[in-house]
Parts: structure tokens; sequence; C-alpha cells
């Protein structure tokens, strides 16, 4: 006879074949198809922690939404910070196809056990940070979100595909705040600069440890997750900031930053991990406010919440009884 | 057949599956899903999370829970009916290739 167990193991095994044989003709998995535990895993990580980042990436920029310097320039901030908030929330519903709750993925975050994007923990003291935070922040996470368009899993996707066509709106925004501020009075222009000279390493650092000492980065690409390393993205992100800075006049804060012939790549200067590992650690300049100010969002809409809940629990309850 | 992903018993609000008629003459598509309390609200929130660049005229909502699929480990056995009856397709008439309006 068979057991139940035996019949699980014939199940993974059939189920391994076809998730192997979907993987390697580059298909997309689905939802209800059979996944390795550690495939789903991963992928719930990955699309929350991204969900989490979209969510606590609203605060560095809603802190300028009410000195924005003219209308035209608040109605943009407030539709980017909207834009940030829907892609939140189409990645958190991506992650819930996996078998998370919202409310789960919500705890983890709220409670310190979720990361989120560490360029998100740094300060924005200055309207040029905007423009910064467009141009480099939004620019590197573009460089990073286009190939994830092709993501194995196809929600995933799908919600990629809806970000990055949204995000390069972000991107032109940002650089012309830069614009705008180089073509202004000394002072704006220094503004713009020292925003640049602050959000340029954080922004190369968005791409993630080098690639030797990125260990489940491999795992990744062969589940076609991931389809390019840390370092080529960072390699492709500057090659394309460094014309673009020529445009806006500002310099790269990286003196040995110049383009190698022979190799084909830029030569750049060592970046500084530990600074990385200690924003990672929650000790960057923001940290402890970012989460903060999430917990008490969260918990002041608490009774928004349960009203909506109850009131939608009355009005089924009444249409049940006019059935009746 | 099986309930849809996404739809736990443990959520307090629903999933929805969200629909969007990018015009008139076209049809609803599927563009994602959402989180909301009942069927005004998930309305209300796919306009916002769905259409802030003018994608649409008009928005279905369904609870998740009230689709129904077919099994996807089947997925072999349950399409095999159009295999092999390439005849079906205009493109397997190969004779009158040449001949006009046909």
């Amino acid at each position: 006879m068979t057991s139940p167990a035996d019949l699980s193991v014939v199940e993974n095994e059939a189920g391994q074949a076809l998730f192997d044989d979907l993987i390697a003709k580059d298909s997309r998995i689905e939802p209800r198809d059979w996944m390795p535990e550690a495939y789903r895993k991963t992928l719930i990580r990955q699309i929350s922690q991204h969900a989490h980042s979209e969510i606590i990436g609203m605060q560095p920029e809603s802190n300028w939404i009410t000195r924005a310097p003219s209308l035209k320039r608040k109605a943009i901030l407030m539709a980017k910070v909207q834009d940030e908030a829907g892609h939140g929330l189409y990645l958190y519903s991506a992650a819930q196809t996996l078998g998370i709750t919202r409310e789960e993925m919500m705890d983890q975050l709220i409670e310190g056990r979720a990361r989120y994007s560490s360029i998100f923990n740094y300060t924005t003291p200055t309207w040029a940070d905007m423009g910064a935070i467009g141009w480099l922040v939004d620019g590197a996470a573009i460089c990073n979100q286009v190939p994830l368009c092709r993501a194995s899993y196809g929600p995933y996707g799908r919600a990629m595909v809806r970000i990055c066509k949204e995000e390069s709106f972000h991107q032109r925004q940002g650089f012309e705040i830069l614009l705008e501020l180089m073509q202004g009075t000394e002072a704006q222009r220094e503004m713009a600069q020292d925003a640049v000279n602050r959000w340029y390493w954080p922004s190369l650092m968005m791409f993630g440890p080098p690639d030797d000492q990125s260990p489940n980065s491999a795992q990744s690409m062969a589940w076609n997750i991931k389809r390019f390393s840390n370092d080529e993205l960072r390699q492709r992100f500057v090659g394309m900031l460094v014309p673009q800075a020529e445009v806006l006049g500002v310099t790269l804060p990286d003196p040995a930053l110049r383009f190698n012939e022979e190799t084909g790549e830029y030569d750049m200067s060592e970046i500084d991990w530990t600074e990385f590992n200690e924003v990672l650690a929650g000790r960057g300049p923001a940290n402890a406010e970012r989460l903060r100010r999430r917990r008490e969002a969260h918990e002041n809409g608490a009774w928004v919440r349960e009203a909506a809940h109850e009131y939608a629990r009355k009005q089924a309850a009444r249409a049940a009884a006019e059935v009746a | 057949m099986m309930s849809t992903p996404g739809e736990t018993g443990t959520e307090s609000w629903p999933l929805w599956e969200v629909f969007v008629r990018a015009n008139r003459g076209l049809s609803h598509v599927h563009v994602g899903s959402l989180h909301a309390p009942d069927s005004d609200m998930a309305v209300r929130n796919a306009r916002d999370l769905y259409t802030r660049r003018n994608e649409g005229v008009s928005i279905w909502v369904v609870p998740a829970d009230a689709i129904t699929t077919s099994d996807p480990d089947a997925k072999g056995a349950y399409f095999e009916s159009p295999a092999g009856k390439n005849y079906r397709h205009a493109v397997y008439y190969t004779k009158s290739e040449g001949v006009k309006h046909l």
C-alpha cells in the first residue's frame, strides 16, 4: 500500500520536475504551481521587502510636500508619493499570492523584523534632495527593477512592469529639479551639488554587496528571479550617470571614477561597506524615525480599518436578512 | 477545482481581483488584485490604485474566492483536446494560396 507520505514524495518529485522544466524554458511560475519551499520563501522575503521599501520610501519625500517651492512641484511630489503607495500595494498583493497575509507583512515591518531598502534611512534636509532622490535613487531602482519585469514568478513580474512604467516619471522629475537648480544662483548650484554628494554613494550601495560577497545571488539567478549580478547592474548604472551628470553640470563625488578602455568598465573607488552595514543593522541616520512613523500611522489608522470592516459586516448581514 | 491564490481565511479583509476596461468597445482586462473590506471600497481603491493615469473608463471587482479555476497540475490532460487539431486554424489549408479573398 502507498502511504500518504509516499504520495507526497511522488507529488513533490513530479512538481519539482515541472518546475525545473518551466525554469529551464525561461517560462513563468504562477501562484498555484508547485514550487520549492525555498523559492517560495525567497520570493516572499524579496517581494515583501520591496513592498516595505516603497511604503517607507514615501517618508523622505513626503517631508517636502508642504514646502515644495511651487504649486506645480507640490502636485508632482504628491503624485510621486501616491505612486509609491501604489507600488507598495501592487507588491503586497503579489506577495499574498504566495500564502503570506497582509497582516503578517505589516506586523513584520512595524515590529522591526523585516528589512527595507537602506537608502530610505537617509534624511532629506534640502529641496535638492528631492532632485537627487529622483535622479539617483529612482534611477538605481529602475536599473534594478527593469530586469525584474522578467522575474520567473508571474505576479511579481507583472507588478514590476506596472511599477517600471510609472517609475520613469520619477527619475525625470528628479533630473529636472536638479537641472533647474544648476541653472539657478550660486547657492542653488551648491545645494544641488551637495545633494548629489550625499546621495551618490548610498545609491550605488542600493545594488547590494559586491558579487563575491553576495551569497544568495547565485540561487536567485538560477531561479531566474535575478537576471544580472549586483556589480553588473552597478556598472550599468554608473555608465548611465556619467553623461547625465555632464548635462546637469554636477560632479560625481568619486575622484577615481574613469572609464577603463581595457576592461570596458568604469574604475571607481572602493565603496564604504562599513557604512552600508551600519545602516542595514539599523544604525543609519533615520532608521528609528522611519519605523516610528510607520508604526504610528498604522496604529492611528486602526480605527478606520476596524470601522470599514464592521460596516462591511453589517451591510452583508443586512443584505442577507433582506434575501431571507 | 480550486480557490484562487491569495485568498486565505485568515485575512480580515478579503482579496479582490480587479478588471479594467481601457476604452469603450474593449473588454475588461485583469490588472491585478487588492485588499478591501467590501465591494464599494474595492471599487474606490481600484480607481486610486489602478487608474491613476487614465488607464480605464470602467472597473470590475470580483472577490478572489468567488473565482473558480481549473487545476494547474492537470494542465496537459485538461487542455489536450485541441492538440493535433490544427485543421481548426485557417493556416492549415494551404491549397488556396494565391487565390484572392480566401
